[in-house]
């Protein structure tokens, strides 16, 4: 099974930082879940061609041997108390719900019709 | 008496005596909202009942012999990134339109315990993305020493707001520069503390690496009693640093730079920095020079590429951090009729909700984030956010702050910018690398630029946790121009005409 978080096209090409392609730019439309009209697609392909381009510029400088920074500060484990807190009640955790029934979140259905 | 001009120590002093009561105050400000906001367009949201209600309790704990914080009676203006339960929350996003959060942010809390009045929500850049205010859903805010220029951004609601006299105080949120750049180009101060240092619970999530909460005021002195108000350790946000907050109001006051070193640093000038803004800086820097400072030039060598590091850091983090808005529990949810999957109703909820920086932004960062190039971009991100930290080390083992101009330009034309975000982003360019290495940054106002006569900021940074200084620094450059203007900066503002009186 292709798995479906890779981008299109060849890595190479693309790391050098040539243009995106529209192929490319609606394959990402859809692994961020955003159902993009055909002039929205043409647009965001050059805008996104040149960000890509220019932020590619980050490999100039960083070498192997460089360890990443993922947070500007240390980061440890926090712990606390495991103590019972006054949390939300349905009503309000409901409050702003698209839908709801039952004191429940409704959503619509989560499988395909052929599933 | 107006208390409109007042500063928010002022303000503080008239309520603590008993002079002024924070109704009066809060009846005020109120009054000049109505007057001037219809051409600023500043707040999304201000509920005048609601306003006086919580100036009226105010007024009775006060009654009730209640010790306040110091800036008890005092008025702000609250970003719209913060959840406030009685008071709608968008981001300035259609996708959060009309969202009344069910609880209060920390730094929202914060503010009433200690007696502020909040005045209402400001407008900013969709989820606090971009630098201009342009990218907010309910239209732009308007710079109020121009009003056909932005007033910055994210935080461009809240410095309109200030600048214009709408407010004494207002909250910001810096990822990138999103109240320090918004500050310099309204002639405001802004602060971004060092990372940890201001909670982010409750504060709508962009880059949660990189947000950082803080104060925008028309003094430092101001700046630093409202960054004391609501800094401190919280529980409740897991990188919140639990230290004691930095004496930044005791540095505020103190305002001397006897002895101190200051390094000026090389890469921020020239090409693409326009020659008023370099003008003022020189100035600022030899001001410094002639109250007591030492300075050097320092070379950080890798901050030319910290714009690059942070348009792959942030959109990766935006992206993931955007997905909880999904249609299924609170917020936007468009095409449900029934047939549709909520896969594909999420598609066409976030398609609908979301605006084209936020579109652009969540595509950037999915494709950083994909297999196969994520080496290739986050993954060398993060060695050059690495490489940014070490300058800065290396940077603060031989001064003890760094200056720069806070942006390269003045304020730029409403429009000019607004569909080409390369351009947009350079406005970002000297204070990205502060949020990459969490250290302490402020943006406080040094002149004019000759050929626009728009506000210049001057930028000091400090170490991680050296908050104080950067007030210090500000509080020094402040009182020398203001003795040497006859008054602050924003006195030369233009009136604005108040339509309403």
């Amino acid at each position: 099974m292709p798995d479906e978080h890779a981008a299109t096209g060849s890595a190479e090409e693309r790391a050098s930082g040539g243009a995106i392609t529209r192929d490319e730019v609606a394959h990402l439309a859809r692994l961020s879940r955003l159902a993009l009209r055909e002039d929205e697609l043409d647009h965001l392909a050059g805008q996104l061609g040149d960000i890509i381009s220019a932020v590619a510029r980050v490999q100039e400088v960083a070498a192997q041997d460089i360890p990443p920074t993922s947070h500007a500060l240390p980061l440890t484990n926090v712990f606390r108390t495991d103590e019972v807190r006054p949390g939300l009640t349905p009503e309000q955790a409901l409050a702003a719900a698209p839908a709801a029934e039952q004191q429940r979140f409704k959503v619509p259905r989560i499988l395909d019709e052929e599933a | 008496m107006s208390t409109i001009k007042k500063t928010a120590a002022e303000l503080a002093e008239l309520f603590a005596s008993g002079e002024a009561s924070a109704e009066e105050i809060a009846r005020e400000h109120l009054g000049r909202i109505r007057a001037v906001d219809g051409d600023v367009k500043a707040f999304l949201h201000v509920d005048e009942d609601n306003v006086l209600a919580q100036a009226q309790a105010v007024d009775a704990r006060r009654a009730a012999g209640e010790r306040l914080g110091p800036l008890a009676g005092v008025p702000i203006a609250h970003k719209d990134v913060f959840t406030t339960k009685d008071m709608p929350t968008t981001c300035s996003s259609k996708i959060l339109e009309g969202w009344q959060p069910p609880y209060d942010a920390t730094i929202t809390a914060r503010l009433r315990e200690a007696g502020l009045v909040i005045l209402g929500k400001t407008n900013m850049d969709e989820f606090a993305m971009g630098s201009s205010t342009e990218n907010s859903a309910f239209g732009p805010t308007h710079n109020p020493w121009d009003l056909t220029k932005i007033p910055g951004g994210s935080s461009g609601g809240s410095s309109a707001a200030v600048a214009s006299y709408q407010a004494p105080l207002a909250t910001g949120t810096d990822t990138g520069g999103s109240i320090r750049q918004p500050a310099a180009v309204t002639g405001l101060v802004g602060m971004k503390p060092t990372y940890g240092g201001s909670s982010r619970y409750g504060v709508v999530a962009f880059a949660s690496s990189l947000d950082t909460p803080g104060p925008m005021a028309r003094t430092v002195l101001d700046a630093a009693l409202l960054h004391e108000a609501f800094s401190g350790h919280d529980p409740m946000d897991s990188t919140s640093i639990d230290r004691p907050v930095p004496p930044v109001v005791e540095a505020a006051r103190r305002a001397d730079v006897e002895g101190l070193r200051i390094g000026v640093v090389k890469e921020f000038g020239g090409d693409g920095y326009q020659p008023g803004v370099l003008a003022r800086f020189r100035e600022a820097v030899e001001l410094l020079e002639s109250l007591g400072a030492k300075v050097v030039e320092v070379s950080c060598p890798h901050f030319g590429h910290a714009l690059p590091a942070y348009y792959l850091i942030a959109p990766s983090e935006c992206s993931s951090n955007l997905a909880r808005f999904d249609a299924m529990r609170y917020g936007l949810r468009v095409g449900d009729d029934g047939t549709r999957s909520a896969e594909e109703v999420m598609a066409l909820t976030r398609a609908e909700g979301f605006g084209p920086e936020v579109k652009r932004r969540i595509m950037l960062g999915t494709y950083a984030l994909s297999s196969g190039y994520y080496d290739a971009y986050y993954g060398k991100a993060q060695q050059v956010r690495t490489l940014i930290a070490r300058d800065f080390d290396a940077a603060f083992e031989q001064v003890d702050v760094l200056v720069s101009p806070t942006t390269p330009t003045t304020a730029f034309p409403i429009g000019e910018r607004a569909d080409d975000p390369m351009a947009m982003y350079l406005a970002d360019l000297c204070t990205i690398p502060s949020n990459l290495a969490g250290n302490a940054a402020i943006s406080v106002p040094c002149g004019l630029a000759d050929e626009d006569r728009l506000p210049v900021g001057l930028q000091v940074m400090a170490p991680v946790l050296a908050d104080d200084r950067t007030y210090r620094v500000a509080a020094a450059v402040e009182r020398a121009l203001q003795d040497r203007w006859g008054g602050p900066l924003l006195a030369q503002a233009p009136d604005l005409t108040e339509a309403v009186k």
